[in-house]
Parts: C-alpha cells; structure tokens; sequence
C-alpha cells in the first residue's frame, strides 16, 4: 500500500526564527494524523506547509494523487496544486469566516468547489449542495441564506459541508472547534468523526484541545518549539507520555 | 503654444497606448495594464475610450461617438466636439459611414464591417472584482482561468430571483479562455460581441486596463445548462419607428406616468424612419 501523504524533512523558518524543523510523518489512506502543541509550537506553519499555502524553506509532500501515483506537491505547477486543492484536499480553517464567502448564501458556499470544477447545472448543483447541508445538519430553509446570519457551530459545519462536497481524499483541519462552547462542540466532533469513517477520508488535524485529538486522532504529534518531539498511536501518547512536555500537557487538562 | 498635436495626445503616449492595443489583441480577453494619462475629463466619462480613439484616430477617420446608443447626449457631443477642435476629423452619426465609433455602454444594432473599430468606454473592467476584492489574487485567478466564482455569482442570481437577474455587464469567455467584462452593454449586445468583424477594443482610464477582441473571435456568454443564457429587452416595438428587434429605451412622458419605448440606437431609429418605417410597422 502507498501512503497517501508522505511528508520528508519539511522545514520552515521566518529569517531567523523557526517555523518548523525536519517534520518528518506518513499518513496512509483511511487515517487521522493529530498535532498537538502550545501555540507558537509551529504546528499551523507545518500545516500551511503541507496544504501548500507556505512555501518550506526544505523538504518533500509526497501525495499519493489519483491520476500519475506519488507526486511531490511542492514540485507541482501552481495550477496543478490549486486543482488539487479544490478537489482532493479540503481545509478547514479556526474561523469560519476564512474559509466561507459571507457574501454568498450557504448553498452557494458548497456549491462553488462543484462550479470550481466544471458544474454547469444548477439543478445538479442545488441538489448536491441541499444534501451536504443536510448531512451537515443544517435546515434546508436555510440554504439561501447567507452564513453572517448563522451561528458560530453552523458557519463551521457549513465550512465542513463546503470543503467535502466534491469528496476530497485528504482533509486538513486547523483547530476546527477553537472558539465554540462545549455542547456545540460536541455536536461538530460528533458530525466529523461520523464523516471521517464513512467517506473514509484522511485528515491532518491541528489542535491544542487534547479531548479533539482523543476522539478524532488515530496518531499524535507532539510539536514544541518547532520540533516533534514525541509521537505514536494517540492512546498511547495520551496514557503514557514519555517526554517531559508531553507529561506537562497531557497533566494540565483540567478536570471538571 | 497654439495648436494641439493630433487627437491631443503627445505622439509617445499614442505609440504606449498603440502597443497595449497590440499586445491586447494578440491575447483576446486579456487586460494589459497601460501607463493611463490624465485627460480633460473625469474618470469615469469615457477617458479610457477616449485615450483608444486618440492612438486609433488618423486624419482620414470619420468618428462616430455612442452614447447609451444615442448621438445626441451629453457624453457623445463633448467627446465628438473634443475630437473635432483636437484632431480635426470628420464625425458622424450614421454607424455604416464611420471607420471609428466610441461607445459608452452600447453595441450599434447596424452590423459592422470589417473596416471599422468599435471602442468601449470601461468602468471595470475586473469581472471578477465584486466576487474577490483582491487584484493580486483576480490576477492569479485568470492566470490559472479559475473562473469557478463568476457561475457562483450566477447560481446566487437564480437562487434569489428565480432566474439569471444580472441584465448589464454579462460576464462573457473569450475563446474558452479568459472571462471578460463586456463593459456595462445590455446583455442585450453580448451575442454582437462575438464573431464581429470589427476590431472591438475595451478602454477603462481609470483602472489603467486595455482589452480587446480581434476580429471574428468566438465569445461566450456564461450560464447553466438548465439556465441558458438569454439576451432581453422590453417586450414591446419602437413607438418611433415601429422595430420589433432592436433595443429599447423606456421614456417616461408625463407626470402620470404614461410612457413610450423608443430605440435606444438613435441612428438606427432615423435611418428607418427616413427608409419609410413609422408606427404602422409597430401593429
């Protein structure tokens, strides 16, 4: 089997301060690869690195595409890794309102990866969009209006519905429930687990909330100051850390 | 100082203009930044049509200026008087006789042939400019023709009014390649745009942008399958000259609210009248 995401050395600095340094992690098809860290650890420069929106300084993304096989992403025209982003990736950003057109009503929003690539039918194109809104939870009365009216948990699940409307294969997410209260964000990680397993789909998912990782994460990195400093199956980490930061995260949970 | 070179302008800005519009019409749709220069008018009267009609101009042109279809407005008198004192040309109003016609937000209903120039006054030329504010990134986007965004402005058209309500200014593809604004024509205009036999150049001063489309070039107004598009006009004919297919202007006559439609090509309506074609024809 070939991983679908093989990342090599990847290395990041901002002049004399540093991104990331010598990332290295495979991600094979079907699995939920989890980072960790403070803030400042460098984890969302790793995943703008790998999602192609930062260029690293060093290093290979090797993503296993469906036409020709195994392909470094950073070797790509612009041109083919935007395609790429639009189809076979997904990026779920914190704020919703990154990654939605708050100009543009909630079916439009999940319609515009289906137009991005060629639909041309709008009844095609409503009928798909009304089912991503509807797998996503959100009411189909809703679907013409626009996202500024709608609360902070349905701007992220239509951020969801938008992003895996064309059925990308890899899906990064940077902090998804950042900034939602508990229930509501129960709700979301209830929804993505659901779509993780049935779409089969892989992610890579940024967080600082440990209790995400736990449900969502298969395997954990643990970054800090730009370096992984541990990783592996993320009951193991969770249950058994081994580095001395991992140890301080892992006990600063607080229990309610 | 007495005179005015010709057509106002100094001969090396004509000669930066001139190249612009070559490099315009080697790649149709395409916007080519030009160095625009202040004109003796303000932004947003016609002085990117009005710096094309001066590098296009030659002392045997007969000029014709357009304005919302007539010759008679504001617009179109100024500009045409403009070039009459600064490049003594000869003018007229009647589109077959003209080799250059300046437009403000019309395509004549006369076919053009292929020794005229049609020049469109631009607001905008950005197509995509209300969708994505960013220039750098509309840039990148017709670079790698992503064009997905002009059919999401499309599809929330449908969504809120049951049908493609964006009735000027119709985004068009040029040879299934870079998406145009036609400048704010009447979708009316847009199936005139495409295999013209006139050179067709698009001047917006402000923006600083020159495009164009070369003669006998295939343009494409966007839509959806099961929302083609359709070009529209007031369901009625001229109460001047009697036209059934021709554009027309609603007039509001009184203060009761009577109203007429008339042409809104006023050439095209005198030269039928004077052909003998009145109201009869309206029946």
């Amino acid at each position: 089997m070939t991983p679908l995401l093989d990342v090599r050395n990847i290395t990041k600095s901002y002049g004399a301060r540093l991104g990331c340094k010598d990332v290295n992690f495979t991600l094979w098809p079907g699995e939920v690869m989890g980072v960790v860290g403070e803030s400042g650890s460098g984890k969302s420069t790793l995943l703008g690195c790998l999602a192609g929106q930062l260029a690293p300084d060093a290093g290979e993304v090797i993503f296993d595409t469906r036409a020709e096989g195994p392909r470094d992403t950073l070797l790509m025209a612009e041109a083919e890794r935007r395609m790429l982003a639009r189809t076979d990736w997904a990026f779920v950003h914190q704020n919703a309102r990154d990654g939605l057109r708050m100009g543009v009503s909630a079916g439009g929003n999940v319609g515009e990866r289906l137009m991005a690539v060629g639909a041309r039918n709008y009844g095609d194109i409503r009928t798909r969009a009304a089912d991503w809104l509807d797998r996503v939870d959100i009411a189909a009365d809703r679907m013409d209006d626009r996202p500024g009216t709608f609360s902070g948990g349905m701007q992220q699940r239509l951020q969801i519905a938008r992003n895996l409307v064309t059925g990308p294969r890899l899906v990064f997410m940077d902090e998804p429930t950042g900034g939602l209260d508990v229930s509501v964000q129960a709700r979301l990680l209830d929804l993505m687990r659901g779509l993780v397993r049935q779409m089969g789909l892989s992610a890579v998912i940024v967080t600082h909330d440990l209790a995400v990782v736990r449900l969502l994460a298969d395997r954990l990195m643990v970054m800090k100051d730009g370096h992984v400093v541990e990783s592996g199956l993320t009951d193991q980490v969770l249950d058994d850390p081994q580095h001395g930061y991992t140890q301080l995260l892992v006990s600063s949970v607080l229990q309610v | 100082m007495t005179d005015y070179n010709f057509a106002y302008l100094d001969e090396q800005t004509k000669r930066m203009i001139r190249r612009a519009i070559l490099k315009a019409l080697a790649i149709p749709g395409y916007q080519v930044p030009f160095a625009s220069r202040e004109m003796p008018m303000p932004y947003g009267w016609g002085t990117g049509g009005v710096q094309l009609s001066a590098a296009t101009l030659t002392p045997e042109d007969r000029l014709k200026v357009i304005d919302q279809g007539a010759d008679d407005t504001t617009n179109a008198v100024s500009i045409r008087k403009f070039f009459e004192k600064t490049a003594q040309v000869a003018t007229t109003t009647r589109t077959p006789e003209a080799s250059v016609i300046q437009t403000r937000h019309r395509v004549p209903e006369a076919p053009l042939s292929a020794d005229q120039i049609l020049i469109y006054q631009v607001p905008i030329p950005e197509p995509l400019r209300f969708l994505e504010p960013s220039e750098v990134e509309t840039r990148k986007m017709h670079e790698l023709s992503e064009y997905g965004l002009m059919h999401v402005k499309l599809y929330e058209d449908i969504a809120r009014h049951g049908h493609i309500a964006t009735s000027y200014a119709y985004p068009v593809q040029v040879e299934g390649r870079y998406v145009m604004d036609p400048s704010p024509i009447p979708k009316f205009d847009n199936p005139k745009l495409s295999n013209c036999a006139a050179i067709q150049l698009f001047g917006a001063g402000r923006e600083q942008r020159i495009y164009a489309l070369p003669p006998h070039t295939s343009v494409v107004s966007l839509d959806f399958e099961d929302h083609p598009f359709e070009p529209s006009k007031a369901d009625a004919a001229c109460a001047l000259c009697g036209d059934h297919d021709s554009y027309l202007d609603e007039v509001i006559t009184d203060d009761a609210g009577t109203r007429m439609f008339v042409c809104s090509d006023t050439d095209h309506c005198t030269a039928r009248r004077d052909a003998g074609h009145g109201t009869e024809d309206a029946a």
